[in-house]
């Protein structure tokens, strides 16, 4: 198995607007920090979740990847799938089999990698465009990477992908707008949509947050499904654990535009390191009644700050019930405790 | 064990649009003690939103209560005339709206909403209003100083702490919480399902949870209800729900659940919900059944009582 996607110290800085006022005076720009130095690496195959609260940068890392925004800094190294990788010019690699995602590209190898990386958005009810009908909305990715020579084949392109995610008989649903469907759905024709151009890496932004409990189990099993007859990789980015802890192999723990703890699913979740990684998962809520008659111990106080102005030192010191004075100051270091497992956190630390 | 400050017996919600009557609530019957709180689940679309504003005498337009009786503290709010349902509303029940993003008004100061109701209810002075205000907010855990703060200005937390002080400002015997944490992170709803808790031992008031997270139930609810399609299909102890589940949909509910330490696979329900201008005859569930027998095709289950306190609307359940 080798890495589908290694980001190195990857930043994503936003502008804020200045006064007229502040740039007569030169005052330095400031900038939210989304992202903020985050590094990881997905290998092939496997579902790796990027969790967090909102703000925490997670969707901006998203969008990163699939370059709806562009880096302010870092690297990203993405392995295409073959087909896709013979057709770029080996100018543009590294290692022969990474294209830098940071990089400049010109238009037609940006083309190629768009085909092969692929989002599906977290709101069913906002990503389809109301006026226009499923096949339109599956036939325009096809239309604009000039795949399937004819209508016809066009046409079939869409049924057959209507078929794999089981809206059948696809030539009834085909004919719908978005209002004649159901909240489960709307999100499968945004899967469909993401996996008619034959992608390789999917990610996915809080794909069943918006829908019903009842209906989340049948995406998930429809994305496990896809994943395993497409050969996938998702990147998986939601704020709720137990949906990770489900659906994942790899989690990474952002905060405030930084990851303060990644490794396997089943090690985090059972045995959390990092303070607000603790926090995260004592917080999840469970289907079990006697947790009414106690109070859940969410340790850290206080709200995430504004990512335009972090807190120095670790980001999470003003909220950490740990904090000691070092965390004030400095940043932690990314520290190995096991096998693929990496805390940021000063307890950590070996004196 | 206690006095019943909620009694809902047979209650009937239809919207009157041009394409049919929905029946959002159809036959719904609970009661509620003082102190107890009881959560309500179900899909959107199941009714519970507009349970919960029947309750409230709130149903929107074309809305209209068109049967039954709901008994708040023994007054009938379904035979008040609006001018009098206005000083029930709140004083006796009241509501932490869904969406607590959206439901503070933007041009107007924390302290300027929070002292409305005391004013127009109480006949206070805007200064008095302002300081039961005051400790209002310090029993959801927010400074004073907030009062002086416009919306805008605050967190979905605390904006969401606001609305909790809002609906016991009046001390009311009962709250409705119409998905009072849908928009909130994981570990601010820790935090406010906690307040909830330290709120209802403080207060004692009966409370309604509406929301279609079992999880957020079983943080906080003694009895739990389950609604499909305008009807309480099972309602019981939550021990009694969630551990021994009897309707069909709520056992795949709770099937649907993934869970933070078990890889066990979650299944669902296939199909959808039914389109309640024409609910389908018999059991309103049967199209979605796996169990659905001849029965379950023509008539509709009676309410069964299977232990103690926990009763089921399901043919299966039914001793021949």
């Amino acid at each position: 198995m080798s890495s589908k996607l290694v980001v190195t110290k990857a930043y994503k800085y936003f502008p804020l607007r200045r006064s007229l006022v502040e740039i007569l005076m030169f005052k330095k720009p400031r900038y939210v920090r989304a992202v903020d130095g985050v590094s990881f690496a997905v290998q092939e195959g496997e579902i790796f979740c990027l969790a967090g609260e909102s703000g925490c940068g997670k969707t901006t890392t998203g969008r990163l990847i699939v370059r709806l925004i562009d880096f302010t800094g870092g690297k990203a190294l993405y392995m295409p799938r073959k087909e896709v990788l013979s057709e770029i010019p080996p100018g543009f690699l590294v290692d022969g089999k990474y294209v830098d995602l940071t990089a400049k590209l010109p238009r037609y190898v940006d083309k190629l990698l768009r085909r092969d990386v692929q989002i599906i958005f977290q709101d069913p009810y906002g990503s389809l465009n109301p006026r226009m009908r499923v096949y339109d909305i599956l036939k325009e990715p096809l239309d604009i990477h000039a795949l399937g020579a004819t209508d016809d084949e066009k046409r079939e392109f869409v049924f057959k992908i209507l078929e794999e995610v089981k809206m059948t008989p696809p030539e009834e649903f085909a004919e719908r707008f978005p209002h004649m469907l159901s909240g489960g759905q709307r999100q499968r024709i945004a899967v469909a949509r993401a996996l008619i151009l034959n992608p390789s890496l999917v990610v996915a932004d809080e794909p069943v947050s918006m829908l019903d409990v009842s209906i989340r189990a049948e995406i998930l099993q429809l994305m496990l499904d896809l994943k395993a007859t497409r050969n996938l990789t998702y990147i998986f980015i939601t704020h709720d654990l137990a949906v990770a802890s489900y659906i994942c192999d790899k989690i990474a723990i952002m905060y405030l535009g930084s990851i303060v703890e990644k490794g396997s699913i089943s090690d985090i979740v059972n045995d959390p390191l990092h303070p607000y990684a603790k926090a995260l998962i004592a917080a999840v809520p469970e289907p079990d009644p006697r947790n009414r008659l106690k109070m859940r111990e969410v340790p850290i106080k206080g709200e995430i700050p504004s990512a335009a102005s972090i807190p120095p030192g670790c980001r999470f010191h003003p909220r950490c019930p740990y904090a000691m004075d070092v965390c004030k100051s400095k940043e932690p270091p990314e520290i190995e405790v096991g096998r693929g497992r990496v805390v940021s956190c000063w307890l950590y630390v070996r004196k | 064990m206690s006095s019943t400050v909620l009694s809902v017996n047979d209650l009937r919600v239809y919207y009157y649009t041009l394409t049919g009557i929905v029946r959002a609530v159809d036959g719904v019957s609970l009661s509620l003690g003082e102190g107890e709180a009881l959560g309500i689940a179900g899909e959107s679309g199941s009714g519970k939103s507009t349970l919960g504003y029947g309750i409230l005498g709130l149903v929107p337009p074309p809305g209209r209560i068109t049967r039954g009786s709901i008994v708040v503290d023994g007054i009938d709010i379904t035979k008040l005339r609006p001018a009098e349902l206005r000083k029930v509303r709140w004083s006796k029940v009241s509501m932490v709206f869904q969406g607590a993003m959206n439901a503070l008004n933007p041009v107007y100061t924390v302290g300027h909403q929070l002292s409305e109701p005391l004013v127009i209810h109480k006949g206070l002075s805007v200064k008095e209003s302002l300081e039961i205000a005051a400790e209002m907010v310090k029993k959801v855990g927010l400074t004073p100083d907030i009062l002086r703060r416009y919306p805008h200005e605050l967190s979905g937390g605390m904006k969401q702490r606001v609305m909790i002080a809002m609906a016991l400002l009046l001390k009311p015997r009962l709250v409705i919480a119409d998905e009072p944490t849908t928009a909130l992170d994981v570990v601010i709803q820790a935090q406010i399902m906690n307040l909830f808790k330290e709120l209802r031992q403080a207060e004692r008031n009966a409370m309604i949870f509406i929301t279609h997270d079992l999880s957020i139930i079983a943080e906080i609810a003694d009895k739990t209800g389950i609604m499909y399609a305008g009807k309480i299909v099972e309602l019981g102890a939550s021990e009694a729900v969630f551990g021994n589940p009897l309707h069909p949909y709520t056992q795949g509910l709770l099937r649907s659940i993934p869970r933070l330490r078990s890889k066990e696979k979650i299944t669902w329900i296939p199909g959808v919900p039914p389109d309640l201008r024409m609910p389908p005859p018999g059991c309103r569930f049967h199209p979605r059944c796996p169990y659905a027998m001849d029965v379950c095709r023509s008539e509709e289950p009676p309410e069964i009582e299977v232990e103690k306190d926990h009763t089921v609307s399901c043919w299966l359940y039914m001793k021949r």
